[in-house]
C-alpha cells in the first residue's frame, strides 16, 4: 500500500513519463469506444424519443416468445440464452487477456478460441431470430404485431428493432473477425516475438464493449 | 509470492463478477416477464418496475466496465477523460425523451383524429387478410 500511495503522489504531468500510464493504442481504443457509445446512445435515445411520442407499443413477451425446436409460448427464453452466451464469451475474453499478461500462449489460444465460438453462437442465434421474425411478417417497414392494448401499431417498432440489433450484430461480427486475427497472431507467435500480448487487451476492450452495448439493447427492446 | 496472491484474487474477482452479472440478468428477466403479466395497464407499478430494471442495467454496465474492462484500475485522470464526456448523456436522455412526451401530449390535445384513433383496436378483419396474403406468398 505504501508504494501505491507514493506512486499516486508522483507528478504524472511533470514530464518524462506517460501521464495516463497506459499504452497509446489502449488509450485510443478507449476513446474510440467512447465515441461508439455515443453512436449507440444516439440510436437508443432516438428509439426512446419515438416510444415516448407513441400512444402504444407491442408487448415484448408476445413478440419474442419462440425458441428453435420448442415452438412458441416461451417468452424471453431465447433472448436469455443469447444474453448468457455473450456474458460467458466476455468471461473467456477476460481469461484470455489475463493469460496474455502471464505470457501463457497455450491459454491465450484456448480462451480466444472459446470467445470466438461464443461470438459465432450469438450471431447464429440472432440470425435465427431475425429469420423467424421475418417469417412472421416483420421487417423494415412491416409490422405484424399489435400494441399491447390491442390498438394498431406503427412500423417504428420493427424499424428500430432491426436497425439497432443489426448495428449491434455488425459490431459482434467485427469483434469475431478481430478475435480471429488475434488468434492467428497468437498461434503464429507474433506476440511472442513482440515480447508482450498487449494487442489481446485492446481486442478484449472492444469485445467487452460489444457485451456492454448488448446489456442496453437487451433492456430497451426485450424488457421494458 | 505476491504474484500468486494477486492471481488468485483476480480469479475470484472474475468468478464473482460473472455470478453477479448472471444473477442480475435473471432478476431482470423475471421482472420484465412479471411486469407485462401482472400489471396489464401502464401505471405507477409498471413504471416502478421499469425503473428497477434500468437501475439493474446500470449496475451490470458498471461491473462490466469497471472489472472486465479494468477501467477501475486505471489512473483517475484517465478515467475522468472517459467518464466526464459521457455525462452529456444526462442532457441527451432527459431532453429527447421529454421532447417525445411533449409531442405526444400536444398531438393528443390538438389533433382530434389522432386522439380518437389512438383508442381504436386493430380490426380483426385486417389481421385475417394479412394472414391470408402471407400464406399466399
Amino acid at each position: 500500500m505504501a508504494t501505491t500511495a507514493i506512486t499516486t503522489d508522483t507528478k504524472w504531468w511533470g514530464g518524462g513519463k506517460s501521464p495516463f500510464n497506459v499504452e497509446y493504442g489502449k488509450l485510443m481504443m478507449w476513446y474510440f469506444l467512447m465515441s461508439d457509445a455515443f453512436t449507440f446512445g444516439a440510436f437508443l435515445i432516438a428509439y426512446g424519443t419515438i416510444r415516448f411520442s407513441s400512444t402504444g407499443w407491442p408487448d415484448p413477451n408476445e413478440v419474442f416468445q419462440s425458441f428453435p425446436g420448442l415452438g412458441s409460448g416461451l417468452p424471453l427464453m431465447f433472448v436469455s440464452l443469447m444474453t448468457f452466451i455473450l456474458i460467458i464469451s466476455s468471461v473467456t475474453m477476460v481469461l484470455a487477456v489475463r493469460a496474455g499478461h502471464e505470457r501463457n500462449k497455450a491459454a491465450v489460444v484456448k480462451y480466444l478460441f472459446w470467445t470466438i465460438i461464443g461470438g459465432i453462437a450469438f450471431l447464429s442465434c440472432q440470425a435465427w431470430e431475425w429469420h423467424h421474425l421475418h417469417e412472421e411478417g416483420a421487417w423494415w417497414g412491416r409490422n405484424p404485431f399489435v400494441n399491447q392494448d390491442g390498438t394498431a401499431s406503427s412500423t417504428n417498432f420493427t424499424n428500430f428493432f432491426f436497425t439497432i440489433t443489426g448495428f449491434h450484430g455488425f459490431h459482434v461480427f467485427s469483434g469475431v473477425v478481430i478475435n480471429i486475427i488475434m488468434l492467428i497472431m497468437a498461434m503464429t507467435d507474433t506476440f511472442e516475438r513482440r515480447g508482450h500480448y498487449l494487442m489481446i487487451e485492446k481486442a478484449g476492450l472492444y469485445w467487452h464493449f460489444v457485451d456492454l452495448v448488448w446489456v442496453f439493447v437487451f433492456t430497451c427492446f426485450y424488457l421494458i | 509470492m505476491a504474484h500468486s496472491d494477486h492471481d488468485s484474487a483476480n480469479k475470484n474477482e472474475v468468478r464473482n463478477v460473472t455470478i453477479i452479472l448472471s444473477v442480475l440478468t435473471i432478476v431482470e428477466l423475471a421482472l420484465g416477464f412479471l411486469m407485462y403479466k401482472s400489471f396489464n395497464d401502464p401505471g405507477f407499478m409498471r413504471s416502478a418496475i421499469k425503473g428497477i430494471i434500468i437501475i439493474l442495467m446500470l449496475a451490470k454496465a458498471f461491473y462490466i466496465v469497471s472489472y472486465f474492462m479494468h477501467l477501475g484500475h486505471e489512473l483517475r485522470n484517465m478515467i475522468m477523460t472517459i467518464v466526464v464526456p459521457l455525462g452529456l448523456f444526462f442532457w441527451f436522455i432527459i431532453a429527447f425523451l421529454y421532447d417525445g412526451h411533449t409531442y405526444k401530449v400536444s398531438r393528443l390535445t390538438y389533433d382530434k383524429y389522432k386522439a380518437e384513433s389512438a383508442n381504436v383496436k386493430q380490426p380483426a378483419i385486417e389481421k385475417n387478410e394479412e394472414k391470408r396474403s402471407e400464406t399466399g406468398h
